[in-house]
């Protein structure tokens, strides 16, 4: 899907994209950064309210294309600029992680 | 009357090994001995404390005497700046400037306490060398006075002294390298050939640059075309190795190698150790505590996570000396499920 798709179906939007056309294959929900790193699949989108920048140092290091933040929570300028830098998708919704889950679930 | 300081300076608050710029700057410098030079002065800027470079041997004023006593001792001396103590607290200092404002509105005769700078950035004996460099590169002071944790003035640390230290600290690396000696035992077998060996240092709760060296080795693995799937491992390995550094130990130095087909991440810290380590090695153990969880961390993941993606794994621990952990990982894949070679 698309982060397009993405942001309508949770009512959320695209707060940082990299330059290319993203396109993720999977989802995973956590906010430990250790179960995301051993279990999120590569080029999927993390469903999560961590608003650091470690979180995108995991997106990174584990191939995670899209963060969506939940809760409409904040986005810190230095987690913005790591997405843009190292081109990992930022997206925030205000709805809480199941319902995400429960939308993006619907999309596949 | 001035009162003696009741923080040692802003710098205790600061988060711990934050390189800031002056280190930078320093550690950019070209130093002879190869490639690695720059590491090494990174590494012993963390490593020296403010108490390994400051200056001992004190001349000090109480605040009774006059300005006039200390500008005597700055000449005598070849100094320029006279700490006010007494009892051992500081309460004060006499600068140059001090003395030219002295002499000009002509109260030079006066005592030091009425007239001295009370507002001193101070350091703490136990900070590492990078701190004081970025407060030199911040505040554009010639030195700074510094106290223990007891708030004793211990000492007073320049730009010079610090030189000093890291060339003689330098001097005695050269001297290792050109015997052979590595500081990390890296593991290769006999006849392996070493293709390439990168040594980071981890800092202490520095989350700033926690996973710098993870994504770097990333990025080393990328641009010689490992296989992704294989690249990601490692990169998972050596980022849980580097984050547990960060969150558990005193600190201690990522080591990644290269040779002959494999690749191993060495984890080799400077304490405390761990006295049970099949029971930190078990999924959801952990001794962190709340605010590193709060970041997402200290979930007790990191050991399991990296036995699960390395394809060896070791780890030996002394209580009171420190932890190895070293995770290889043949560069080929084909060993694990779903990682079969191209056909």
């Amino acid at each position: 899907m698309t982060l397009r798709e993405l942001a309508a179906a949770c009512q959320g939007e695209i707060v940082a994209t990299p330059g290319a056309a993203v396109a993720v294959h999977a989802a995973y929900a956590s906010d430990l950064l250790s179960d995301v790193m051993g279990h999120a699949p590569p080029e999927s989108v993390l469903i999560t309210v961590q608003n650091h920048v470690n979180t995108i140092a995991v997106c990174t290091l584990a191939d995670i294309r899209a963060v969506l933040i939940c809760h409409g929570r904040g986005i810190p300028d230095d987690m913005l600029a790591a997405a843009r830098r190292e081109g990992v998708a930022l997206l925030r919704t205000p709805l809480d992680q199941f319902h995400a889950a429960c939308r993006l679930a619907a999309l596949a | 009357m001035a009162a003696p300081p009741d923080q040692p300076g802003h710098a205790s608050a600061a988060v711990p090994g934050d390189t800031g710029l002056a280190a930078a700057d320093l550690a950019a410098e070209p130093v002879p001995g190869g490639e690695s030079s720059p590491l090494v002065l990174l590494e012993m800027i963390h490593r020296l404390k403010v108490r390994d470079v400051m200056c001992t041997d004190l001349l000090t004023l109480d605040r009774q005497a006059p300005l006039k006593r200390a500008q005597e001792l700055m000449r005598a001396n070849n100094i320029s700046g006279v700490p006010i103590r007494e009892s051992g607290r500081l309460y004060g200092l006499v600068s140059i400037d001090d003395i030219i404002r002295a002499l000009e509105g002509g109260y030079i005769h006066e005592p030091c306490g009425r007239h001295m700078t009370t507002h001193l950035i101070v350091l703490e004996d136990d900070m590492p060398v990078s701190f004081a460099l970025r407060y030199f590169g911040r505040y554009k002071y010639g030195r700074f006075p510094v106290l223990n944790r007891g708030r004793t003035l211990v000492g007073i640390v320049s730009q010079r002294d610090i030189n000093r230290v890291l060339l003689r600290e330098l001097t005695r690396e050269v001297e290792r390298l050109e015997r052979g000696h590595k500081g990390v035992n890296v593991g290769l077998g006999e006849g392996d050939r070493l293709y390439m060996l990168c040594e980071y240092p981890v800092v202490k709760l520095d989350f700033e640059n926690a996973g710098k060296a993870a994504n770097e080795i990333k990025i080393l693995l990328r641009d010689r075309h490992t296989d992704p799937r294989v690249t990601r491992r490692i990169a998972v390995a050596a980022y849980e190795l580097e984050l547990n550094m960060c969150v558990h130990s005193n600190g201690g130095t990522l080591t990644f190698l290269v040779s002959n087909g494999r690749a191993e991440v060495v984890a080799k810290d400077n304490g405390p150790g761990m006295a049970d380590v099949e029971w930190a090695c078990r999924d959801g153990t952990s001794t962190a505590n709340d605010w590193i969880r709060s970041l997402g961390f200290g979930a007790g993941m990191g050991l399991p996570n990296t036995k699960r993606v390395s394809d060896t794994f070791e780890i030996r621990s002394t209580p009171g000396k420190g932890t190895t952990v070293r995770a290889g990982f043949a560069l080929q894949p084909g060993t694990r499920d779903g990682e079969a070679p191209p056909a």
